[in-house]
């Protein structure tokens, strides 16, 4: 659905993605992680060409996103859903303005039918108390599930998760996992998730990529990825206390190590 | 982007940016009558003072009218207007801009094809294009009003006097002229404050960059274009 031919980007002096490939099939939650400056953002962006390759492609299903420009890259962007890392929601329009702002600007739909699907929508991420305030007036994790809501309601068949769970509280994070996970089994979509937080990751991706240095080092399932012999895989796993042994250790304390299973 | 905004100018029948433009409308329009009242009263004023002091060693004093209107209709009311306009509005454009350009929410709009020249730019223009040159009409009125306080407390010219001589000498053209300048004044703003917003980068350091070069090269722009104008239409 989304294939990434030897993808070449530079930005300045810096190398940011190098020679990078992998394909990602329909219905799965692809999961990018790696440190920061690893490229993995700038992944995201060549996918709805807000950046350009220098050099290879970026297919998505039979058309070349990165080459496409007026209408065909409209339509291969109606494709997509985006969650952007800062939410990106417009300050001056309300939970419900902004939510509704691609139905008003693009669907030719009724007032009435707009505010019934955003009502949905919100019901969908639990935010229906939200639908007056403005996006200045709600915490964090409640700007991503608008934000979210957001890219969901035009229905894509791709959505992309730009640091979903960055800045929020381990149970906020969770309960955005969670919704991650809902939306990819109830509406059957296409997930990509960029993440540094590997908790995240193992809990929703049906296979993680870890990008280090502009370079794509493993693409594997959960399992694989915790078993992975490579080193730089190993650092990062062992940077937020995972084992290769499949268990992860919540706290490291100088009397105590309590585990889990993932 | 100027023309791609107004190729989108028939969006404005849509109820949203109807909606968008007539708020525009206010913030360029209401929201800058203070301080463009205070310095149009006080240019007319100066001016006066100025003119009347050296025109009484001739004994010409009553003609302090013309010279204050005729000034303000093809010079200090465009450029007065413009330059209140780009320190306040525009410096504001570019601020809000910026700030949506690194907070990814231009990238959002785009993403969702919504394009941000016709959602953010059109409505802007339009009010800025429509606003300028009423502004410029008010700041003529007081500062022509400021003049003719001066000359009738300062320089013992009466009021009938003061503007019998300023429609005596003051045409149509000065008028036209003077607002044509405001609606490329108008232009002017928005296209600087746009394109530095949209090209702003780097957090709130590349914001604060964006509003200040907005200033500046709106200024630069201002005075440039005005002198052009003003020596196509009278030389």
């Amino acid at each position: 659905m989304i294939r990434f031919e030897h993808v070449k980007k530079r930005l300045g002096n810096r190398v940011v993605l190098d020679d990078v490939s992998f394909e990602i099939q329909k219905n799965e939650t692809f999961v990018i992680v790696g440190s920061s400056g690893a490229g993995k953002s700038v992944s995201l962006r060549h996918m709805i060409r807000l950046l350009t390759p220098d050099e290879g492609r970026v297919w998505i299903g039979d058309d070349v996103v990165s080459e496409a420009t007026g209408k065909d890259l409209e339509k291969i962007r109606s494709r997509f859903g985006v969650l952007f890392q800062s939410a990106a929601l417009l300050q001056w329009l309300s939970v419900a303005d902004n939510v509704g702002l691609p139905l008003q600007e693009k669907a030719r739909m009724t007032r009435a039918a707009i505010h019934t699907k955003v009502e949905e929508t919100l019901k969908m991420v639990n935010l229906e108390e939200a639908h007056d305030k403005l996006p200045a007036n709600i915490s964090g994790g409640m700007q991503k599930r608008v934000g979210l809501a957001r890219a969901i309601i035009m229905e894509p068949e791709i959505i992309l998760y730009d640091e979903p769970t960055s800045g929020l509280d381990p149970v906020t994070s969770r309960t955005i996992d969670q919704l991650i996970d809902r939306l990819r089994r109830g509406l059957g979509v296409t997930s990509v998730v960029v993440t540094h937080d590997l908790h995240s990751a193992l809990a929703i991706g049906t296979r993680i990529a870890m990008l280090h240095r502009g370079r794509m080092i493993e693409v594997s399932s959960p399992s694989e990825f915790i078993r992975s012999k490579h080193k730089e895989v190993q650092n990062f796993l062992a940077s937020q206390y995972i084992t290769k042994d499949g268990e992860w250790e919540v706290e490291k304390g100088e009397s105590k190590v309590w585990r889990s299973k993932v | 982007m100027i023309g791609e905004a107004f190729l989108s100018v028939s969006s404005i029948f849509q109820k949203r940016s109807r909606h968008e433009v007539m708020y525009q409308l206010y913030i360029t329009g209401i929201k800058s009558l203070g301080v463009i009242t205070v310095v149009a009263l006080f240019t007319g004023m100066i001016l006066a003072l100025q003119t009347g002091l050296e025109l009484r060693r001739f004994g010409q004093e009553v003609n302090i009218g013309t010279a204050v209107t005729v000034v303000m209709l093809r010079e200090m009311g465009p450029f007065m207007t413009g330059l209140i306009i780009a320190a306040s509005v525009g410096s504001a454009i570019a601020a809000q801009m910026g700030t949506m350009t690194v907070s990814e929410e231009i990238a959002a709009l785009e993403v969702m094809s919504i394009n941000p020249v016709r959602f953010l730019v059109m409505p802007r223009l339009i009010a800025l294009m429509v606003m300028m040159p009423i502004l410029t009409v008010y700041t003529n009125i007081l500062g022509a009003l400021g003049g003719a306080i001066v000359g009738s407390t300062q320089l013992g010219v009466a009021f009938t006097a003061y503007f019998d001589n300023a429609t005596l000498y003051a045409t149509n053209k000065d008028l036209y002229v003077g607002l044509c300048k405001a609606v490329l004044f108008g232009v002017i703003i928005t296209t600087v404050a746009c394109h530095q917003g949209f090209s702003a980068k780097q957090g709130a350091v590349g914001v604060g960059q964006a509003t200040r070069k907005t200033v500046i090269i709106s200024f630069l722009t201002i005075l440039t274009v005005g002198y052009m104008v003003t020596r196509l239409f009278y030389q």
